[in-house]
């Protein structure tokens, strides 16, 4: 697969995922512009993860990590000789709240970029911004509120994670539209249609893996889902100890 | 889980008084090492949504990374066979995140600023 390949080196595997975009795909200033907000992103899911986080949290962002790692690097079939793959954002914010996952998604994408060139390094900022921050948080909200509108996180989890798996991919492809355009490399009206008809597809896949994950976690593992932190605090808060934490809101 | 532990408190959260025990991370891990060793040689090599977007309208030419990772796409050098060498980077990628996403969050969840 000649696509994708690195300055220095031809690629000859076949796994460039979707939305991972290359550097010369974006102009010089909007992958500036893009490396600053993630930046500015990251740090805010760092200062609100260091004031949220529990100890006993810490092995599922590991595992999380590596899941999402793993799930990434599988690319899925879609329609028309097209592949996707998961992304993972709501998945990792539903079990560990939007800031903790945003780490997870943003050292995810550095990874790939920094050891397997899945990603230029020049927009790792973009990528990490359409990939790892606005399906994370915006897919987060979109999760929360049709989570309330199906009755609750208990009896809503798994349906509404994942329309707003799903719609993730669709922010995340809009995101990427958009800075496509901004950077001249194709115009709005020819790349915005392309891309949200290709990820409608993908998104089915993201929608069904997230789903099918919560429930696999819900049969074997309940106890899982009350680590993110607004959870955990309302459990110790409600159990013996009402013990004043920080960890009030996720959001 | 009945507050048995609070976010101050660097004492790591090991009671069993919690069904949240060290051995379902184990179990996690080993999940996650089974998926790359069956799905990653199962992949699609067809072209990724966004790389579809850019054949279709035309930008496919400006797919080059001006600065690349440590190794090719995927592949460690050295090894030739494509399945042993995706499912080798597969495991070393999960084996990195594991131990920087580990001690990142460890020191985010011990260290309150």
């Amino acid at each position: 697969m000649p696509f994708l390949s690195v300055a220095t080196a031809p690629v000859t595997g076949g796994l460039e995922p979707a939305l991972h975009a290359a550097d010369r795909f974006l102009s010089v200033p909007i992958s500036l512009l893009f490396w600053a907000i993630s930046a500015v992103v990251i740090g805010i899911a760092v200062r609100k993860t260091n004031r949220q986080i529990d100890e006993k949290m810490v092995p599922l962002m590991g595992v999380m990590a590596a899941f999402i790692f793993a799930a990434q690097m599988f690319n899925f079939q879609v329609a028309g000789g097209t592949s996707g793959h998961l992304l993972g954002g709501v998945l990792a914010a539903v079990l560990l709240g939007p800031w903790a996952a945003t780490l997870v998604m943003a050292s995810v994408i550095a990874v790939q970029g920094l050891v397997f060139s899945d990603g230029g390094l020049v927009v790792m900022g973009a990528n990490i911004f359409n990939m790892g921050i606005i399906g994370t948080l915006g897919g987060y909200w979109i999760y929360r509120t049709l989570a309330t509108l199906f009755g609750g996180e208990d009896r809503g989890r798994v349906p509404a994670a994942g329309i707003a798996g799903w719609l993730s991919v669709m922010l995340a492809a809009v995101s990427m539209s958009l800075m496509l355009a901004a950077s001249g490399t194709s115009p709005l009206e020819v790349v915005l249609p392309a891309m949200l008809g290709v990820h409608a597809f993908i998104g089915v896949g993201e929608a069904l893996i997230t789903a099918a994950a919560l429930a696999f976690i819900t049969a074997t593992r309940p106890d899982l889902l009350n680590l993110r932190p607004d959870r955990a605090a309302r459990a110790s808060a409600g159990g013996s100890s009402a013990t004043g934490t920080t960890a009030a809101r996720a959001a | 889980m009945s507050g048995s532990t609070n976010a101050s408190e660097p004492q790591p959260g090991r009671t069993t008084r919690t069904r949240i025990g060290r051995w379902w991370w184990v179990v996690g891990i080993a999940i996650v090492a089974l998926l790359v060793v069956l799905l990653a040689p199962l992949a699609s090599s067809d072209p990724d949504g966004l790389e579809r977007v850019a054949e279709d309208t035309g930008f496919i030419g400006q797919a080059q990374n001006v600065v690349g990772g440590l190794f090719g796409d995927y592949g460690i050098p050295g090894i030739d066979d494509p399945t042993v060498s995706t499912i080798l980077s597969g495991l070393l990628g999960v084996g990195i995140l594991l131990v920087v996403v580990f001690l990142v969050g460890r020191v985010l969840a011990r260290r309150k600023a």
